[in-house]
């Protein structure tokens, strides 16, 4: 993988001026590398990791399992497009296996997510079935891990 | 119970003197202060923060499924050791017989201890360049040999030079020991400066134990060379390697020796007697780290590599001159800018602002002047630990 990327990946924060000094590369170079990046679609934004249960934001998600009939020529893009337009929807995922569509809901309340399936995605025309998981609890999310600090066990010579 | 007189123990008339004698280790100590503090950020520890690759450690639990768990053959599993002889073919363009030549230890740091144990006679000189591991002076006053610490700079990017090498040697020099790429300092010796120390060897009958424990971790263009792939070397070389530092496997605790048939005839039987052989588990883990762990090796070197540059600019910014390390996982900054001792640098460092680090004088007395920041830590938290190292530093400027 680029190694930028990477680094990005794990921590979109740092500054270009940090880049360039752990890639060996001057500060200009990172700038150009990674508007390139953005330009051509590879980085498609820069997002913070929030655990929000330590915040006071009311905060549920969902994992919802969508069995839709695919339109003629357009496939599931017409529906996924439709899908994605909501705020409440996270992500949406084509996906292989016993259903299509994965979407991810965020909601205030178990209500919220519930009503927003029942209104806004059963009643599309294409869906033919859903199924509603709500996430009770995040271990690790994004590649961070959320369940306590990891402690250094490591000894010394 | 027994009545009548019972002699007291005295410790003191026991112990081996020699022992008794030896100095506890300098790393050991600040890390013992450190554990004891809370919030306190640690860059003193030498071993990878990575855990061993997945697909090595699952040898290992294969292995321990199938009930393998007797002891191994003395010198290691045949297997292994065939592995150890390819990879060190493919690696460092060595050849060694398989059977006789090669020792699979317990780490890296038995097969130092059995090197100096087979080649050192009491009153032997044995020649160190400092600042370097700690092991290789108590080890050598161990078998009566006389340690000579031969001083490596900072601005001769900390490499032994073959005048020191000269001024050093004596007819009384038995062996000189190679630790490149070099703990604490990162630094590292190229095929030119290695073939200047060749030319002055094969003049004389010194022995060379070359410790390249951390030979796949070099970051420059070009790849480590290893001392007994310079011409005529082999013949008077122990080679010693092993899995902790490059395959992330240091509980594993398994190294290996490579040597003359002769010497190694005689290492053997070190081994065989006090230790029997390596762990076995470990040994068939290390077989998968061998075949399959390059691709492993070369992320974490990378990663590694992301790291020192990080560190490298952080300190030269804050005014910790710092020779460029090319090797291991250290730096090692000069703290001259506060005009404290390494000691008390690191002793107030760990009480004003909770980071700890090892003092250079752990690593023999020519490491005065300096600190060794080890980088098996995480960007995130390497950057704190700079962060705070840095207002230490603002705060003690000399004036």
């Amino acid at each position: 993988m680029d190694k930028l990327l990477k680094l990005l990946d794990e921590n979109a924060r740092l500054t270009n001026s940090q880049l360039a000094v752990m890639l060996g590369i001057t500060e200009q170079e990172a700038e150009d590398k990674i508007s390139e990046l953005e330009r051509s679609g590879v980085i498609r934004g820069y997002k913070s990791v929030i655990d929000w249960e330590r915040t006071d934001r009311a905060y549920v998600t969902a994992l919802i399992e969508l069995r839709v009939s695919p339109k003629r020529d357009l496939g599931f893009e017409e529906i996924a497009e439709t899908i994605m337009r909501f705020d409440e929807v996270e992500s949406v995922y084509l996906m292989s296996g016993g259903y299509d569509l994965s979407v991810i809901v965020n909601g205030q309340t178990f209500k919220d997510v519930a009503m927003f399936v029942a209104k806004r995605l059963s009643t599309l025309e294409s869906v033919l079935s859903t199924a509603t998981h709500f996430v009770l609890r995040r271990y690790k999310d994004s590649g961070v891990i959320f369940l306590g600090e990891e402690k250094d066990e490591r000894g010394v010579l | 119970m027994r009545e009548g007189y019972c002699k007291p123990m005295s410790y003191k008339v026991r112990l081996n003197s020699t022992l008794e004698g030896l100095k506890p280790s300098g790393i050991r100590r600040f890390f013992d202060i450190a554990c004891e503090m809370d919030d306190v950020i640690s860059l003193s520890i030498g071993e990878p923060d990575f855990s061993t690759p997945w697909h090595i450690r699952e040898e290992g639990i294969k292995s321990l499924e199938k009930g393998k768990t007797w002891y191994s053959p003395n010198s290691g599993l045949m297997k292994l050791r065939e592995c150890i002889a390819d990879y060190t073919k493919k690696h460092k363009g060595i050849s060694y017989d398989p059977i006789s030549e090669i020792l699979v230890t317990v780490g890296g740091s038995e097969a130092i201890d059995l090197g100096l144990r087979a080649l050192v006679c009491p009153g032997d000189e044995v020649l160190i360049p400092e600042p370097s591991f700690v092991c290789y002076s108590p080890l050598t006053e161990m078998v009566g040999g006389i340690p000579v610490p031969i001083v490596t700079k900072a601005e001769k990017a900390f490499r032994l030079t073959p005048q020191a090498l000269k001024a050093a040697i004596t007819h009384k020099t038995r062996l000189l020991i190679m630790p490149f790429p070099n703990n604490p300092t990162g630094a590292v010796m190229r095929r030119e400066h290695l073939e200047e120390i060749a030319d002055i060897i094969r003049e004389t009958g010194i022995f060379v134990l070359s410790d390249e424990i951390y030979g796949e971790l070099t970051y420059g263009q070009q790849p480590h060379i290893s001392f007994a792939s310079i011409e005529g070397m082999q013949e008077r070389t122990m080679l010693i390697s092993g899995f902790s530092k490059a395959f992330a496997m240091t509980g594993w605790r398994l190294g290996y020796a490579c040597g003359p048939k002769d010497l190694m005839k005689q290492v053997v039987k070190l081994h065989q007697y006090a230790l029997m052989c390596a762990p076995t588990t470990a040994q068939y883990a290390a077989i998968e780290a061998l075949k399959n762990g390059d691709p492993d090796v070369e992320s974490m070197r990378a990663e590694y590599d992301v790291r020192r540059r990080y560190i490298v600019d952080r300190l030269c910014g804050m005014g910790l001159t710092c020779f460029e390390p090319e090797g291991a996982f250290y730096v090692f900054p000069s703290v001259a800018v506060t005009g404290l001792s390494s000691e008390e640098f690191s002793q107030r460092l760990l009480k004003e602002k909770s980071v700890a680090v090892v003092p250079g004088t752990a690593f023999g007395d020519s490491g005065e002047g300096f600190i060794r920041i080890s980088y098996c830590y995480s960007l995130k938290h390497i950057t704190e630990a700079m962060n705070r190292l840095e207002e230490f530093v603002k705060e003690n400027r000399r004036a």
